[in-house]
């Protein structure tokens, strides 16, 4: 027997014992449960049929999805779109140090603080023609402006709320991470004659990329799974404008108690989240790097 | 290039009042066109305040800084066209070698062909040139350090080149290469270098002239050769050497010096005033010596250390130490027994008031 053999104890395998059963009863048991629904059609507590694929296919065919689907895509783009641009532009304006950075920090957080349909009642008296400040403002100026009755309004509003309520994440991560660039940078960068764009496209935006990565993945899920702030603000409607894809399954899964489809399109719905992450976390591990093989860590 | 002419004092705090408030004490200096220099002293002792005074990152609560006689106190380090390498390696992470040396340069719109000639040249005196095209992030600390030097160094119309500790960070066999690099460097490139260390030995080997400082002062300006010969202050005595010098209070009556109890005669040709005074003298100088000669004073052996190519004796002359350097073959008494030791020689130097006389 060689000596660079490790001792082997088998012991070991109780340490990991908890861990296993914390993640099989918080994420493994209700999962498999979804997979069960989703491949039987049950009429009752003691009659239930075997359906295999069956369920998935039809949801698959199903134009009303669809439309969820490429909405729910659209928002999402839209979300990230403007608010990580405008994020990076508040981290860029707030004041670094001193009572006024502090000061500042509180207000901007502000918004993260309030619970998300406590948001969506904001902004549903907000928007209103007759006592809202947005509603009644844009009323004066003439604007036919009506989220509850204008199908692009009402996206509009969805939009406007949730760059409200979720820029200022992406502008704290932004302003960690500004702040965790050592003071020689921007030193040596004055001495090469850098101009601010310079310092902000080779100093601040490279040294970003860690917390911006995290600000991408975290505003995509967030935004790609929701639901409080439109179901409170415009149930989804005008017709079905606002309806995104967490909406259009609890009104199948609890509207129509159609547990069959709306399980298999919620494995479904998983699977697009960890696919398109899987894509932007390694395009953003990429870019601009000019490493062109696949790139992990 | 310039001539660099400082006349000013610095304080971080608002209102100064004692000494102590001021990172800079009111000081004149100036840095000779296309000279090495070294500013050299432990931390804290406001080296980088003064680098940082003259490349315009900072700007003295008073007086002037001049370069060939124009006033630049006001400008900023890009007007003042100064160069300047910091003790960790700055990089641009998402450019190549190449493009990272190529910064400054390009930002100063220098034409595409002079930028890549000049580019090539500084890659080649730092042994870059293989590495031109890769990407500056994914290079060892030494290299990237070397990527921070080449841009200090590669525009040709800098005023000076400030170097901030650059070589903290590198592995020591590295270290004697890059120092060696730099001096050839300045040799090809005759710019005025300023060098900020707390390494004698890399201030000494690099600068033509090293400033010695403490606590804000700017105690000695010289040659290696004079702060080893003759420390202006037993500050810089201390400090430079390793060990430093030996300092030894007495009292002077003209002729001869009483220290612990003996009476040594002045070497010829040292006037000393009357009174309490410093003896100072380098361990390197100080030999073995017959009882009861002339210039020598008896002391007890406290520690022999043999250190492969000399042996350190340690002594005490009443409470106060004293160090030799001796050869290896030398025969020492054992700890405890009393050892006479020669301390007036041509190199011995006296103070008064901490400062030489």
């Amino acid at each position: 027997m060689s000596t660079t053999v490790k001792p082997v104890n088998q012991r070991a395998w109780w340490l990991i014992l908890p861990v296993v059963i914390c993640v099989a009863f918080s994420a493994v048991l209700p999962l498999m449960t979804v997979v069960n629904y989703s491949v039987q059609d049950i009429f009752g507590p003691e009659r239930r049929v075997f359906v295999g694929t069956e369920w998935f296919a039809s949801v698959l065919r199903d134009e009303e999805l669809h439309g969820a689907l490429l909405r729910q895509l659209g928002f999402s783009l839209s979300v990230l779109v403007v608010e990580i641009p405008l994020g990076i532009a508040l981290a860029l304006a707030m004041p670094a140090q001193g009572w006024k950075s502090s000061a500042v920090l509180v207000l901007v957080a502000l918004s993260l603080l309030i619970p998300w349909n406590v948001v969506g009642t904001i902004w549903q008296i907000y928007g209103r023609a007759d006592i809202g400040l947005l509603g009644a403002t844009l009323d004066k100026l003439g604007i036919d402006y009506s989220y509850t009755g204008d199908a692009t309004d009402a996206w509009l509003t969805v939009l406007a709320m949730d760059v409200w309520h979720w820029t200022p994440l992406v502008a704290l991560l932004a302003f960690a991470g500004l702040r965790s660039i050592p003071d020689a940078y921007y030193q040596a960068a004055r001495i090469d004659g850098a101009s601010k764009f310079a310092v902000f496209r080779y100093i601040q935006l490279p040294k970003m990329r860690g917390v911006l990565m995290i600000a991408v993945l975290l505003r995509f899920m967030d935004s790609f799974m929701i639901y409080t702030e439109p179901f409170v603000l415009t149930g989804g409607g005008p017709g079905n404008s606002t309806t995104f894809l967490s909406q259009f399954l609890t009104q199948k899964a609890v509207g129509q108690f159609d547990l069959g489809p709306a399980a298999a399109f919620s494995l479904i719905y998983f699977l697009i989240i960890l696919l398109l992450c899987f894509v932007l976390y390694n395009w953003m591990q990429r870019v601009g790097t000019g490493n062109q093989e696949a790139g992990h860590g | 290039m310039a001539r660099i002419d400082l006349d000013l004092a610095h304080s971080y705090l608002p209102d100064p009042k004692g000494e102590e408030d001021f990172a800079l004490l009111p000081l004149k200096m100036s840095f000779e066109d296309g000279g090495a220099y070294a500013l050299l002293g432990p931390s804290g002792c406001g080296k980088s305040t003064m680098l940082n005074v003259i490349s315009g990152l900072l700007r003295p609560s008073q007086g002037q800084v001049r370069f060939d006689g124009q006033d630049v106190t006001a400008l900023s380090p890009q007007q003042r066209n100064i160069a300047q390498v910091f003790q960790f390696p700055v990089i641009y992470d998402t450019m190549t070698v190449a493009q990272n040396l190529a910064f400054p340069l390009r930002n100063r719109k220098v034409p595409a062909e002079r930028i890549k000639a000049r580019v090539g040249q500084i890659a080649e005196m730092l042994e870059l040139s293989g590495q031109l095209n890769q990407r500056a992030a994914g290079l060892a600390a030494d290299a990237k350090q070397k990527i921070s030097l080449g841009r200090g160094l590669v525009r040709e119309d800098v005023a000076a080149v400030l170097f901030d500790e650059p070589l903290t960070v590198i592995d020591p066999h590295l270290k004697w290469q890059l120092r060696r690099k730099l001096k050839q460097i300045h040799h090809e490139l005759k710019l005025t270098l300023v060098y900020v260390t707390h390494d004698q030995v890399e201030a000494l080997t690099f600068a033509d002239q090293v400033v010695v400082m403490t606590r804000g002062k700017a105690v000695q300006v010289g040659s290696a050769e004079e702060l080893f010969e003759r420390p202006t202050h037993t500050f810089v005595g201390n400090f430079i050497g390793s060990p430093g010098m030996n300092f030894l209070p007495g009292r002077c009556d003209g002729k001869q010096v009483e220290i612990d109890g003996g009476q040594l005669p002045l070497p010829a040709g040292h006037a000393v005033p009357v009174g309490e005074i410093k003896l100072g003298v380098r361990p390197e100088y100080v030999t073995l010596a017959e009882p009861q000669a002339g210039g020598a004073l008896r002391c007890t052996v406290a520690q022999v250390q043999d250190v492969g190519t000399h042996l350190l004796l340690t002594a005490h002359a009443g409470a106060h130490p004293v160090k030799a350097r001796l050869a290896p073959s030398t025969v020492l008494p054992s700890v405890g027994e009393p050892v006479w030791l020669q301390l007036m020689t041509d190199h011995t130097c006296f103070y008064k008031d901490e400062a030489l006389v």
